[in-house]
């Protein structure tokens, strides 16, 4: 029983990541129709705003201080960030310790300027051509996007830590009444979960209770007539893909600490968010949730040493082989709707 | 000439005559010049050049003819590869048996692959596919590690049967005793030209692969493929099922995967898992779009494009560049250094990354547009400039 339940908690900090840019991708695609290969790019350019904004705060100034001195015996330089001098050592070293969360601040107009940029730059000139061309073309801004960080960030991953605050585990297992020890999750994991509810109940919710989003959900329906009816939905949807990169962006975000960022992350998360997209259903918005969070829970499953045993090499196919499974089964996925992609 | 009409048969003997003599083509520049870096003749690259044409030949009658984009198909690469090396395990290093095995296996795992991920079109066929080529090549590192040698990749030792091995035979690929590497450098004055046995062995086969290619886009069987891409549901109304088309453009675009699979490891008897990786899968849809999807010569053009880029642009460091603007002032100099570096050396990733957004959004036909547009434009002014008059006056008429 504790096993299983770990394994849930376990699968739920990969799952809320597969959620969130599958949430992203089908935005746009419900809205703008365009299938963005280039979303995992933007997943990893918000990872690199969180690395950006930790480098920002570190900008130190060196001082000789004579009192110390290195093994040759000369006066040893201290690097003293700005921000310490500024706000106080303490404070200061709040500040830099919490940068990762800060760097949501930084990351959102960030992200929405890109987003702004490439539906505007890019992405506009797209609708009307077939979906393999944007494809194409977005799996083309990927390449450069990631060679770009790639050339200002070098290739190896670089550690960005969470807040001192997070850094422990907690035990979940006392909480149940089970031994001590016997489910352990560190709370950084935690964090992140709460975090992804909290966005994507943000996004239904806008979605949902506000009248942008209602003239929002009206336009994936029938965009046509929203237009005849005088509503300029083309701005509205560039500002959709806007808060989708944005989504995406967050996601990277706070998911720096949990695996260190590289160039190539956005490109291992593409893949298997467009698997989960599909799971989902092309342009459902909850089944992107849903087969994101039921995707990461089956992977954390399956690396289940017992299951492991039982199926060999089950591990790293489960999600592919689901992937199959459903799209034999229910064609248009779990939730999808009729008439989506089917041309 | 061998059922092909004039324009076909040119195009055939044009690539003939330049695959014959590309080990003189590509090396332009003397051995020693600056410039010899430019230089592609050399067996290794050439090889990629022939082998990656061939895999992009077949994935074109797949993608360009029905339209069905497929993300795995370096799968099929991948399994050819394993295949001629099991052979070369156990038969011995004759490359003939090898290069036919891994036709086969690309077309079994084709036909497996393809008649599942068929039931499904468009973005779905894609993730079909990409999920089956993603869990092959997961599994070939993790749990077929006895078939596939896992991480380390499967190799030939001295401790393999090889049970048709004669003692006089060469220890590497041979083709009858004619070693894959065996490599004759003829020197010209300053040029050096390597003519190399595994090359002109692959050459051969890109003819054949060609070649029936062309006669495949100009069959009836081809004229059905279009008809799929076109639009087919208007297939269906006519009371065809296009899936057994479908299924068998899918088939044969395997094969020659598993073909280029099968040349990969003769002439490097290796086999890695990373080839069946889908950045792999991906480099193979660079090279068709590139180079023109749905036209005959596209696609080896494109390869050779990627290739070459691959091998020569990645070679370009600051040095070389330093050279190459040496002459201007010393400012100058240093801002076009610093201007280029970022798209040369290691990052010519980027360069191609651009270049292929370009060729997407202004060149959807790809480098085989880009060259009719040339075309068509010189014929143009050529074609005024001699009959300017009789073109002014017929473009008068309708307006009198």
């Amino acid at each position: 029983m504790d096993a299983i339940l770990l394994q849930i908690l376990n699968g739920l900090d990969k799952g809320s990541a597969y959620a969130l840019i599958a949430l992203g991708l089908t935005l746009i695609f419900g809205t703008l129709g365009v299938v963005n290969f280039a979303h995992g790019a933007l997943f990893m350019i918000g990872a690199f705003c969180a690395v950006t904004l930790q480098r920002i705060l570190t900008i130190s100034y060196e001082t000789v201080d004579d009192s110390r001195t290195d093994f040759l015996g000369n006066p040893m330089t201290v690097e003293t960030p700005y921000v310490q001098a500024w706000f106080g050592p303490e404070t200061g070293a709040t500040i830099i310790d919490w940068s990762v969360p800060l760097a949501i601040l930084f990351a959102i107009p960030i992200m929405l300027l890109v987003g702004f940029v490439m539906e505007r730059g890019l992405i506009k000139h797209f609708y009307k051509r077939p979906h393999a061309d944007q494809i194409l073309v977005t799996f083309g801004l990927a390449i450069v996007l990631q060679e770009i960080i790639k050339y200002f960030y070098g290739a190896n991953p670089i550690p960005t830590p969470a807040p001192d605050v997070f850094s422990g585990s907690f035990d979940f297992g006392v909480l149940l009444g089970f031994d001590p020890g016997a489910i352990i999750y560190p709370y950084w994991r935690l964090v992140y979960f709460v975090f992804a509810m909290a966005v994507i109940s943000g996004v239904f919710a806008f979605l949902q209770f506000t009248t942008f989003g209602m003239v929002v959900r009206a336009g994936m329906a029938d965009r046509e007539t929203v237009g005849l009816l005088g509503i300029d939905i083309d701005k509205r949807f560039t500002i959709m893909f806007g808060i989708a990169a944005g989504v995406a962006g967050l996601a990277g975000v706070m998911y720096t600490p949990i695996n260190a960022p590289n160039y190539h992350m956005g490109m291992d998360f593409l893949v298997l968010s467009f698997v989960v997209v599909v799971v989902g259903g092309m342009g459902s918005l909850p089944g992107a949730v849903l087969a994101g969070f039921l995707l990461g829970i089956l992977e954390s499953f399956a690396s289940m040493t017992a299951v492991i045993d039982l199926i060999p090499g089950i591990n790293q196919i489960i999600i592919y082989l689901v992937a199959i499974i459903v799209l034999l089964t229910r064609p248009r996925g779990l939730m999808g709707r009729k008439g989506v992609m089917e041309e | 000439m061998l059922g092909l009409n004039t324009k076909d048969t040119w195009l055939l003997v044009i690539v003939a005559l330049m695959t014959l003599f590309a080990p003189f083509l590509l090396n332009p520049f003397p051995a020693n010049s600056s410039l010899a870096q430019f230089n592609a003749g050399y067996p290794d690259l050439m090889q990629r050049f022939v082998i990656f044409g061939i895999f992009a030949i077949g994935f074109n009658i797949l993608f360009g003819l029905t339209g069905y984009l497929s993300f795995g198909h370096a799968a099929f690469l991948g399994v050819g590869s394993y295949a001629a090396v099991w052979m070369f395990k156990l038969l011995g290093y004759n490359v003939v048996p090898a290069i036919i095995l891994s036709v086969i296996v690309g077309a079994v795992f084709a036909l497996l692959i393809g008649f599942i991920s068929l039931r499904r079109s468009g973005i779905y066929f894609s993730i079909l596919t990409l999920a089956f080529a993603q869990m092959s090549f997961a599994l070939a590192y993790s749990v077929l590690t006895p078939i596939t040698n896992g991480e380390t990749g499967l190799q030939v030792y001295t401790s393999d049967p090889q049970y048709f091995q004669r003692s006089g035979a060469p220890d590497i690929p041979h083709f009858f005793g004619l070693e894959m590497r065996a490599t004759e450098t003829l020197r010209m004055g300053g040029w050096s030209f390597d003519i190399n046995a595994g090359y002109y062995l692959c050459a051969a086969v890109l003819l054949v692969a060609f070649y029936m290619a062309i006669r495949l886009f100009r069959s009836p069987f081809g004229m059905m493929l279009r008809a799929v891409k076109s639009n087919q549901q208007r297939l269906n109304y006519t009371g065809l099922n296009a899936r057994p088309y479908t299924l068998a453009a899918f088939v044969i675009s395997g094969m020659y995967a598993g073909l280029a699979g099968g040349l990969m490891a003769s002439m490097d008897p290796l086999a890695g898992a990373e080839r069946m990786q889908w950045t792999a899968s991906g480099e193979v849809v660079l090279m068709t779009i590139l180079g023109g999807a749905g036209t005959l010569i596209g696609p080896v053009l494109g390869a050779g494009f990627i290739k070459y880029f691959e091998n020569i642009f990645s070679k370009i460091n600051d040095g070389v560049l330093h050279g190459w603007f040496g002459f201007l002032p010393d400012g100058i100099e240093n801002v076009l250094v610093t201007v280029v570096h970022p798209f040369v050396g290691k990052g010519w990733h980027l360069t191609l990354g651009l270049l292929f957004m370009l060729v997407v959004i202004f060149l959807p036909g790809g480098l085989v547009e880009g060259g009719q547009r040339i075309g068509k434009y010189v014929f143009r002014r050529r074609g005024r400039k001699a009959g300017g008059a009789e073109a002014e006056a017929a473009r008068k008429q309708p307006a009198e």
